[in-house]
């Protein structure tokens, strides 16, 4: 039975600061400096979870990052966060800490039944098993699969924390704060160089916390004694570097839970840094894997590394007896610390040949050591009870725990991100680096340096480099501690579990993957480690496979007869270890997920009852409580106003371009596709640009201000693409062109004064200006001096009303607005929002962003005659190419509905009446509105063929609603098509 | 990536928009018959490795210049 207890001695915790949280709803205490997992430990909790698949008991199997089996859900309430291990999370006062995938306890497990129907779960199961009899039969069952199989349960409520982003420099990034790390970054910080020193446990020290050497110790705290007293060296803890990207970006993530942060002081929990870095020392350091045998997950089973970490930094130890299996002289450190700490012991030993000093050294501390030894079996189900070894010492041994001596993987994630695959080193039996950017050094045992002294010196040296690299001058080595006992690492690559294995042999804990479904895969044909990991799941739990990846190649290289150099590995991706999507959102979330744009004249429309309405990126005043409490009242309201007296709307969204320069005329001739060449000053015209491919790009006018400058707009939802396409042309191709463009979209704004009395609101706003129909006709432009400030006028019409524009600079829109709204009061001159806007242009048949979609031709939008004949401009030729004159083009149609009891909508598909309705149809609804002058619903849309098909019934389907109404195909100009209104 | 923006210095990629292939010549305003706006338009090389592409500095000081950059490993090889 495993047993485990809290050391009266020793340890690197805080037996003064005694800390209590909450498992699984009773008390658990420890002191400050534990783990969750070396909490539960000490408090003797050994079965503490149930795994994936087939709900087996499990215990902790590590001490560290690549824990697989101790995983919790953290929290309560809307801030749980499930699968979080054990390993890693600070044990501070008030944690509440629950099992998972476990009903109703991991003791006593419902879903463990899972286990005795293991046969059925083999890899791929799911697929062969639940693809028949019948259609969707996946479909059906995959939720119950799901359901039976899993990790924790993320909360559907919203986060209440608070994470941060944020951007950084530095010259040096050291990742790790091991021996190697350590001597790295001082070495590095004493030249002077900005050094970012990366740690992601909660204390600084690496493998020295897990040792037992009190020199070591002391060396490592001298050395960040020395390094906290430089001003040029950040060091953060708790600090995971997740990934690494172009241009030596670096992304870290710190943890701050320990603090117990309050997200209403606006303190966050996470904090997300974007570091970019002139170069990079990994000092990562190295895993320690398993070994596959017959029940080696069984509770109590443990690597070696993770039991000598629990007694020497936690005084966490098991109760009485331990057997260690082992294949490498690393096991022995293991080994000697636990008998220090009155641990019986006895070491299985793969290889045959063990150096002496090793021996002599067990010996003294009366370990048993058997060469040639391996694990035959586990047994006992909820812990370990007893192991019955294999080869030349096949005995049974009752123990409390299992350590497992596998060898040392380097964490060579990091050089990985940018493309470099990791290779095999036969030597030590692990992948090491492929090789490193000019701007990138390794250090230690990610190089596969397993000794404290080389270490340090590869440390001392990559600081060196880098520090030179990063432009820094002499700086003075870090030196190992004064005796190190370095020997050789004497790996024997054992993967295979003995032959007499009967139980389940697990390669991969936290995805339940045995050597037999590895055998399966090869069997199946999943041969390349790519294919392997899809189709048993391998490493593609929450560890990422830290534990497990190099045991399956290894495994798969054996079933396939070839080297494990050959098999190849699969790629490692950041982030190098779970994060939180709030540690990636930031604060960009809710309001903030985008930025948000406001109108000039944004705070008159808030103080005087507008309600907006997001349009792309801005807020827009959608309708005013003046017309109605719902849009659907107030437009209607704000339509007729317009139709019949005059209405104000804040038009300061478009594009306005500011073009200048001799050439202006000529360039704006190029791009729009009617004549601007010869447009006369103080006149305005609509016009038309196309992309290259011939397509429409965007529309707007443009007025002619002078001889050589233009103002032009465009509309909302292109601005930005429209100002980017004038300079591309202008600064990329036409640079013999000398024309000046510069967006005012921000800097000005616009207001529409429409309806049939908007020449009397204009001249009751401005009395001083002349804006009769001679003096400012239909098209026509006039800057005006009114109270100081140029005020720009354009007699132009969105609705189809008489009606103008005027324009005038940001700040003094909004006294602008008030004066026109006081002056013109007498005629019963309002505002109207966005909705009105838009409804009147449905009913006038003008195009706007939900026509224009980008693949539209002229023809299509029945625009075509306004292209001229004898000019060139931009997209000219490819608009006439084959697919862009067919017939059977979608283009623009006006739609009547014709039952008046039903509703038309937007995204409609339309079918002709006699259609199967079914597929894509011949079109769509692109804007409904009401026409208060026609008294029904219209709508424009794009139509197989276009207007051809006019006084055609046709049926417009919206699946979503399961709505069906017949309409009539009509002209898009509803209203006034002879444009008598804008000439009045 | 960082790209060095000819009249800013190096700024990270997020401030600019990509513009396209640069290598290409587009025929002058007025001239080609749709065979040469078809292959100006919509024909590529899509290149593995060195490149010379359109960038705009458009958060910036929207400056449009030529960039070498390795399409592979996003190396930049300075502005063209």
């Amino acid at each position: 039975m495993t047993k485990f207890r809290r050391l009266s001695v020793g340890g690197r915790i805080d037996r003064a600061k005694p800390v209590s949280a909450r498992f699984d709803g009773k008390l658990l205490t420890g002191f400050a400096g534990d783990t969750l997992a070396s909490a539960l430990l000490a408090n003797n909790h050994v079965l503490v979870a149930r795994s994936f698949k087939y709900h087996r008991p499990r215990g902790l199997m590590s001490a560290g990052i690549e824990e697989a089996n101790g995983l919790f859900t953290i929290g309560v309430g809307a801030a749980t966060e499930p699968n979080v291990a054990a390993t890693v999370t600070d044990f501070v006062d008030g944690l509440v800490a629950c099992s998972q995938n476990a009903w109703p306890s991991p003791a006593f497990d419902v879903m463990a039944v899972n286990s005795l129907l293991a046969p059925l779960f083999q890899s791929g199961f799911y697929y062969k098993t639940f693809m028949g009899p019948f259609k969707k039969s996946w479909m059906f069952y995959e939720p119950f699969i799901r359901r039976a199989a899993g990790l924790g349960v993320a909360t559907a409520l919203a986060d209440p924390d608070r994470y941060e982003t944020r951007y950084g420099f530095c010259d040096v990034l050291v990742v790790g704060s091991g021996p190697a790390g350590l001597a790295a970054a001082l070495t590095a910080g004493r030249s002077g160089a900005r050094v970012m020193l990366a740690e992601q446990d909660s204390a600084l020290g690496g493998s020295l916390l897990s040792g037992s050497d009190a020199e070591h110790e002391a060396w490592g705290i001298a050395l960040v004694t020395e390094l906290e007293g430089l001003e040029n060296v950040s060091i953060r803890t708790r600090t995971t570097v997740q990934g690494l990207y172009d241009a030596n970006l670096a992304v870290l993530v710190e943890r701050r839970d320990h603090l117990k942060p309050d997200a209403r002081k606006g303190q966050a929990r996470q904090v997300l840094t974007s570091l970019r870095c002139r170069t990079i020392i990994m000092a990562t350091g190295a895993i320690e894997r398993p070994l596959v045998f017959s029940n080696n997950d069984r509770p109590g089973v443990m690597l070696a590394s993770g039991l000598r970490t629990y007694v020497n930094r936690f005084a966490v130890t098991p109760d009485k007896r331990a057997v260690i299996v082992a294949n490498n002289d690393g096991a022995y450190d293991s080994a000697a610390d636990l008998a220090r700490a009155g641990v019986a012991v006895t070491i299985a030993d793969h290889r045959a040949n063990i150096a002496a000093d090793l021996l002599a050294r067990a010996g003294a501390l009366g370990i048993a050591v058997f060469p040639g030894t391996g694990i035959a079996d586990v047994e006992g189900t909820a812990s370990v009870s007893r192991v019955k070894l294999s080869g030349a010492h096949a005995v049974s041994i009752e123990c409390d725990v299992l350590g497992m001596a596998g060898g040392w993987s380097p964490v060579v994630h990091l050089s990985s991100h940018g493309g470099i695959k990791p290779k095999y080193d036969e030597a030590i039996a692990a992948f090491v680096p492929g090789g490193f950017a000019p701007s990138h050094f390794g250090a230690g045992a990610m190089l596969g340096t397993f000794g404290l002294g080389p270490a340090v010196a590869e440390g001392a040296n990559a600081g060196a480099k880098a520090a030179s690299v990063a432009g820094f001058g002499k700086t003075r080595p870090a030196y190992p501690p004064e005796h190190v006992s370095d020997r050789t690492y004497s790996i024997l690559a054992v993967w295979a579990p003995p032959v007499e294995t009967r139980g389940k042999a697990f390669v991969d804990f936290q995805s339940d993957v045995t050597v037999k479904d590895i055998k399966n895969a090869h069997q199946e044909g999943y041969q390349s480690v790519e294919h392997l990991k899809r189709y048993t799941t391998l490493g593609m739990g929450t560890d990422q496979g830290k534990t497990s990846n190099i045991n399956a190649l290894a495994l798969m290289a054996g079933e396939r007869g070839i080297a494990v150099a050959d098999a190849g590995t699969t790629t490692f991706r950041p982030p190098y270890a779970p994060l939180t999507m709030g540690a990636i959102a930031g604060r960009t979330i809710g309001h903030h997920f985008r930025p948000t744009r406001l109108s000039p004249l944004h705070d008159w429309h808030a103080r005087n009852g507008a309600t907006f309405i997001e349009a792309g990126l801005w807020q827009r005043a959608w309708y005013y409580a003046w017309a109605g409490a719902t849009p659907a009242a107030a437009y209607v309201k704000e339509m007729e106003l317009v139709r019949s007296n005059v209405g104000l709307a804040d038009v300061s969204t478009l594009g306005k371009i500011d073009i200048q320069g001799p050439d202006a005329a000529e360039f704006l001739n190029r791009v729009y596709v009617n004549g601007f060449a010869k447009l006369p000053i103080g006149k305005v015209r609509y016009g038309v640009m196309l992309n290259d491919d011939g397509l429409v790009l965007d529309d707007g006018t443009t007025a002619r201000l002078s001889e050589t400058r233009f103002y032009l707009t465009t509309t909302t939802a292109q601005a930005g693409e429209v100002m980017s396409w004038l300079e591309y042309l202008l600064q990329c191709h036409w640079t013999d062109l000398n024309v000046q463009v510069a967006s005012l979209t921000d800097e000005w704004a616009g207001m529409a004064v429409s309806g049939p009395k908007a020449r009397d609101a204009l001249q009751l706003a401005f009395p001083d200006a002349d804006v009769s129909s001679a003096a400012l006709p239909h098209m026509g432009c006039r800057d005006i001096v009114f109270d100081g400030v140029t005020v720009r006028l354009l007699r132009m019409s969105f609705s189809g009303e008489l009606a103008y524009e005027v324009h005038v600079a940001a700040d003094h829109a909004i006294p602008l607005w008030e004066h026109i709204l006081k002056s013109a009061g007498s005629l019963g001159i309002k505002p109207y929002g966005l909705e009105a806007l838009a409804s009147l242009r449905i009913e006038k048949g003008h195009v706007a962003g939900l026509e224009l979609d980008h693949r539209n031709t002229l023809d299509d939008l029945g625009l075509g005659k306004m292209a001229g004949k004898d000019k060139a401009y931009i997209g000219k030729e490819l608009r006439f190419r084959e697919d862009c004159q067919s017939p059977d083009r979608w283009s623009l149609v006006g739609l009547e509905l014709l039952e008046p009891d039903k509703k038309l909508r937007g995204g409609a598909i339309l079918f002709a009446a006699s259609d199967e309705i079914k597929g894509h149809g011949r079109g769509y609804i692109t804007s409904v509105t009401w026409s208060t002058e026609l008294g029904k619903f219209i709508a424009l849309g794009l139509y197989q063929g276009g207007l051809k098909h006019a006084g055609e019934d046709i049926v417009a389907v919206f699946p979503l609603k399961n709505e069906q109404a017949k309409l009539k195909i009509v002209s898009p100009h509803f209203i006034d098509a002879q444009g008598v209104r804008l000439h009045a | 990536m960082i790209i060095p923006c000819p009249f800013c210095g190096e700024r990270g990629h997020s401030e600019f928009r990509y513009g396209g292939d640069a290598t290409k010549q587009r025929p002058p305003h007025g001239t080609g018959d749709l065979q040469t706006w078809h292959d100006y338009v919509f024909v590529f090389e899509n290149p593995k490795g060195p490149h010379t592409e359109y960038w705009q500095h458009v958060l910036g000081c929207r400056r449009w210049f030529k960039l070498n950059r390795n399409t592979a490993t996003n190396e930049i090889g300075g502005v063209a």
